[in-house]
This record gives structure tokens, sequence and C-alpha cells, in this order.
């Protein structure tokens, strides 16, 4: 487990960080979400010892993080770089081999992570021959070529296209199943819902929230339900203890009082027309998010 | 299977080895070092060669002198039946000069031209007394001053088109941002001193393919004893090359973790382009001067130039090159240590170019 906990930054007055505390378990996916200038990066670059903080401390399985152990992180950082002339292979086997790897073994890992992404067929192309979605797909081989068990990854998915997000996360799932601590930031708020165990939202330098992604969104949920019928759900305006938020005569969404309000609503809709669908409304992370960021 | 984390030796083989390779596999370097070796072989031998075509003085000289005239090298003797003949073979330009009998002359002939005196022909009829010299090692000498600029340029084109590519390399690895996956799995002193051995070992290895140039074209000349006198000269060249190219290739390095784009590199190798230039016009100017050259051949950036040269005409003490290796190693280290700490203060920072005051405050 990987703990950060209050980490503060500042440049001259400006505090960019104010007592950042979060954890990354093992074996799942962590979700870092925030705006621009929220303090992602700048939090990831610490973890990296890229930067100096100015508070705080960051931790391993419980004791402070070593440049030894630093060095074994996996990192893909937000601004995307590598060697534009060099070849696809031989970019990331030198990677392979600055993490300490004998240069076959090194060469064998670079091609069998390269191929898994989807770069077989370019491995003796110069990086710079090969399209924006495809230098990602080598950054994030560059970052996962040393097998890892910490990775942070500042946006691992801004420029792909959906089938490389497939790609990619089945990449991540899979290391996260061998039990790495897999820390993301996206701003694909439906990406990082679909995909992470966990999430820490941030907003202006502070952790808004962070925790398990369901517990989360249980916290936020409110008694919201939608119905969708045949007739018109007029009646819903009349009914005690409903409030009404959107609605289009067959199609409702509102807001109940109680677990009874709701099971009444239900029982007369069913009485009126045909029920299509009645459900709760779970907020999506995308609304969670405006509303703990505000 | 888990990899073993590299030692910072181990790590500064990886990126010299990178820096090698990717220098060696460039076209543009294949070529212009194949260009300038041919450039000094061609260049030995045209100079031989058109020495020695232009020695040869055509000379008419009537038959009573010119037997004794066709034993002297480098002249080729027209015989003439008389004086007049052999003016008129001059004023028709068939001769570069006639040499007739006068009785009056010191030396019984006298030589017809048409415009110059010859002076070749001149200075093999004339009769020079014995000279002694004292001291002949300490004047002014055309090998010296030929030796000078040869040391000089060597060393001043090596340390800008060896250096400046560190530089360069360093800007390229901040401006891809390769920077921040190199120093997550690296430290930065590892990175510095790779780039650095990496290019020292090309200006090296550039180096001993110039004088192994220059000795073949010696050989295929026949100039062997020039080979013979400078070969000791030559080592300690090396040898005092490698730390002078060691301490520029570290100051190039930190000067180029400075800017974070290539065009704004000039703005702060300048410096260091200086420091490269100036000992190659002191050199030049002062190789005769034994307080100037005694004193560059302790300062590191110009004793690989002065050093060798003093060496070569038996000026310096067996101790002195020893102690100027000796300074020039110390400045080496303090330099490393220096640039170790602008490069790990700079190499992440982006934008505008880092001041070296702030580069170098706690």
């Amino acid at each position: 487990m990987l703990n950060v906990s209050g980490i503060t930054k500042q440049y001259g007055e400006r505090t960019v960080l104010d007592d950042v505390s979060f954890s990354v378990a093992r074996g799942r996916l962590t979700g870092f979400v925030g705006g621009n200038g929220a303090g992602k990066t700048t939090t990831m670059r610490i973890i990296l010892g890229l930067l100096d903080r100015n508070g705080g401390s960051v931790s391993l399985d419980g004791e402070p993080l070593t440049a030894a152990q630093r060095r074994s992180f996996g990192y893909m950082p937000e601004e995307r770089g590598l060697y534009p002339k060099m070849k696809v292979l031989e970019q990331i086997t030198y990677l392979a081999r600055l993490h300490g790897f004998d240069k076959s073994v090194a060469s064998e890992k670079a091609a069998d992570i390269l191929t898994e992404l989807g770069l077989g067929e370019r491995l003796a192309d110069p990086i710079e021959s090969l399209s924006l979605g495809n230098q990602q797909r080598a950054q994030i081989a560059a970052a996962l070529v040393h097998d890892p068990d910490v990775l942070i990854l500042d946006e691992p998915f801004s420029g792909l296209d959906p089938m490389a997000v497939e790609t990619v996360v089945a990449v991540l799932q899979q290391r996260a199943g061998r039990g790495a601590a897999v820390l993301f930031s996206s701003h694909q708020l439906d990406v990082v819902e679909r995909l992470c165990d966990d999430l820490v939202i941030i907003a202006d330098g502070s952790v808004r929230a962070a925790g398990e992604r369901e517990a989360l969104r249980k916290e936020h949920s409110t008694n919201r339900y939608e119905l969708v019928s045949t007739g018109d759900a007029g009646w819903l305006r009349d009914e005690p203890g409903i409030e009404v938020i959107d609605f289009d005569t067959g199609h409702a969404v509102f807001d109940v009082a109680d677990d009874d309000a709701a099971q009444r609503v239900l029982r007369r809709s069913v009485a009126e027309s045909a029920v299509i669908s009645f459900a709760p409304q779970h907020p999506s992370l995308a609304q969670i998010f405006k509303e703990v960021v505000r | 299977m888990t990899p073993q984390p590299l030692s910072t030796p181990q790590a500064t083989y990886l990126v010299a080895e990178r820096e090698v390779a990717t220098r060696v596999r460039s076209k543009a370097f294949v070529i212009s070092t194949l260009i300038l070796l041919i450039g000094i072989v061609v260049g030995i031998l045209a100079m031989n060669f058109f020495g020695e075509r232009e020695s040869t003085t055509q000379v008419a000289a009537p038959d009573t002198i010119s037997a004794q005239l066709a034993e002297i090298d480098g002249i080729e003797v027209t015989e003439v039946a008389d004086a007049d003949a052999a003016r008129e073979l001059v004023e028709n330009e068939e001769v570069d000069a006639a040499v007739v009998q006068d009785d009056e002359s010191p030396t019984g002939v006298t030589i017809v031209a048409l415009t110059d005196a010859p002076s070749e022909l001149l200075q093999s009829l004339s009769q020079a007394p014995n000279v002694e010299l004292l001291n002949p090692d300490a004047g002014w000498s055309p090998i010296r001053y030929i030796l000078a600029i040869a040391f000089g340029i060597v060393f001043m084109m090596s340390a800008m088109s060896f250096g400046s590519p560190v530089a360069t390399s360093v800007v390229e690895e901040k401006q891809t941002r390769v920077i921040e996956i190199l120093l997550t799995a690296i430290p930065a002193r590892a990175l510095l001193a790779g780039k650095v051995v990496g290019n020292t070992l090309l200006a090296l290895a550039q180096i001993i393919l110039i004088v192994a140039a220059v000795a073949v074209s010696l050989i295929l000349t026949d100039q062997t004893e020039i080979l013979a006198g400078l070969g000791t000269p030559l080592l300690w060249f090396a040898l005092f090359f490698v730390a002078g190219f060691l301490l520029i290739a570290t100051m190039f390095a930190a000067t180029g973790a400075l800017v974070s784009r290539q065009e704004d590199i000039s703005q702060t190798i300048a410096p260091v382009m200086y420091i490269v230039m100036i000992p190659y016009f002191l050199v030049i100017f002062f190789n005769d001067n034994p307080l100037v050259m005694g004193i560059m051949s302790y300062v590191p950036f110009s004793s690989p130039v002065s050093m060798p040269i003093r060496l070569f005409f038996n000026e310096a003490q067996w101790w002195e090159p020893i102690l100027s290796i000796v300074i020039s190693l110390i400045a080496c280290v303090l330099v490393i240590m220096l640039a170790a700490k602008i490069y790990e203060r700079s190499l992440l920072r982006m934008g505008a170019r880092v001041k070296w005051s702030e580069a170098l405050k706690k």
C-alpha cells in the first residue's frame, strides 16, 4: 500500500498542495480526479521524488519510501516524451535496462509489452514515425516494461481511441490483478468510473473525497428515482412526499421523502399505465465530482 | 524475475553506450569524420607532392660551368654554346635563369635572371660561413608554430564538435520530456556522467583516428623523422586531452541543463565556447613566449595545447606534466560536482532559461 500523508507544496507564497493525504492499495486501481491545475501532476511528481515537498511524507507498505524503491516504480509523465529518433523496441529495451534488466531479458520484455499493447508490427520504426495514439502506447510500455509493483500514470488514456483505451485498461487490470498498486489520473470521468476501484478527488490542492468508488456513490446518492411509462405521469406532481425534478409526459425524475413514498409511486404507476422502467438513480462520477469540487 | 537495481557506474555505462551508439549511427557524423580523415591524408600527400615538384629550377649554362651545376640537387641544366646564348634563353623565358662565367665576381660566376633573383639557385651556389647555434631549440621555429596551430585546432575543433552535442543532447532530453522517465529510473549524476563519458570516448576515438591518419600519410611520404619526434608529445596530448575534454564536456552538460529548448541553447553556451577558443588564440600568438606558455601549461583548459609543445622542445621538467595533469584532474572533479548540482536543480525546470545564480543557490 502506497500512503501519501499530509503533503504540502508551496511555490513562494502560493500553496499548490495543502495537506494532501490518500492511499493507493495493492491489487486495486485508484483513479485520481481533479480539474486542470488542481494538483494531480504535482502530487504524482512528489510521489516519484521529482519534486521536493514542503511537508508531509510518502510511505510504501508502512515504511518511508526510499530512492531505490522509487526507481522501481512505473511512471507515465503528463508531458509525454521518448527519444524521437530511437526505434520503438530499442527505446523500451533501453529503459528496461536502466531499470536493471540484462540486455537480452530487457529486449524480450520490451517486445512482449509492446506486442501486448498492439505495437508488435512497429518495433523497428522510430518513435517519431508513429501516430500520436501509437506514441502514447509506447509511452505506456515505457512505464510498464520493468514489471513495476507501483504504477503512477498521469492521464494514461488521453489521446487514445476507444479500442486503445480498452487495450490499456485490460493491461492495467491485469497488472493490478498481480498485486500492483495503480494510481492513474484522468479527466475522462466515464472511463475512471468504469475502471477504478478507489477514487481520490482533488480540487484547489486539497483532497475533497477519497475512498472506495461504491462507498462514495452511496455517500453521495440521493433518494432520486426515474420512472418511464407509457401513460402521462402528471399525477406525480400532486403526490405527497414527492419532488419532481424533471418531467416529460411518460418520463419523470423525482426525489422521494422516504422509501414508502417510492413504493406508493410504483404501485400507482402500475395501476395508471404500463411501466417500462422504475429505478433508483445512482449519481454518476461526474455528478459526485461537481458536487464535491463546488 | 526481478531486476537488479543498477549502481551509478552501471547506469553511467548504459547512458554512455546509448550516446556513443546514437552518434556513431548518425550518417552526418560518419560522413563528416570520413571527410576529415580523407582531408588530412590528401592534404599531407598533396603538400609533399607539390613541394617536390616546384623545387626544380631550369638553368642554362655554357659547357664550362654546366658540369659543376649538374651535380647540384634541384637544378636542371640546359647546355648552351656561350654566355650570350644562355642570356637569350632567359629572355625567351625558356629557362628560369642562366649561369655565366664572370671573372670579376668573387664566386667566378654571375646569375642572369629575368625579373627576380632565383633564390634557390642563389642559395645552392653561395658559400655560407659555418653557423654554430648555442641554444638551437630556444628560437622561433616554424615547427613550433605548426605544432601550436595543430594542437590548438585539434583541441578546439574536438571540444566544439563533441562538446556542444553534450549540451544539445541534454536539451533534447528536456525538450522531449524523456528526462522525467529517465530520472525516475536513474540518478541525475549517472545521466550527467554517462553523457560526458560517452562523448569523451567519441572525441578521443576521433583524435586517435586523426593521429593515425597523420602517421600513415607521413609514412607514405617518407617523413618518418618528424613522426618519431612527435611520438611522446602526442601521447601527452592524448592524456591531457582526456582531462581537458572531460572538463569541457561537463560544462557543456551543465549549460545545456539551464535551458529547455534547442533555440535557447546559444545563450548559455557562449561562455563555454570562449573558454574553448581562448587557449587556441593564446597559443597561436604566444607560442614563443616562455612565461605565457608556462602559465598556460598549468591552466586546465589550455594545458592540453601548451604542455605537449613545451615537452616537444624539452622546455618542461619531468615533473611538470604530472603536476599539470593532477591540477586538471582536481579541476575536473570540482567542475563535475558543481555541474551535477546545476544539473539536478535545472533538469525539471521547463520554460524560461534558468539563471546560473538560481541553479547554484541552495
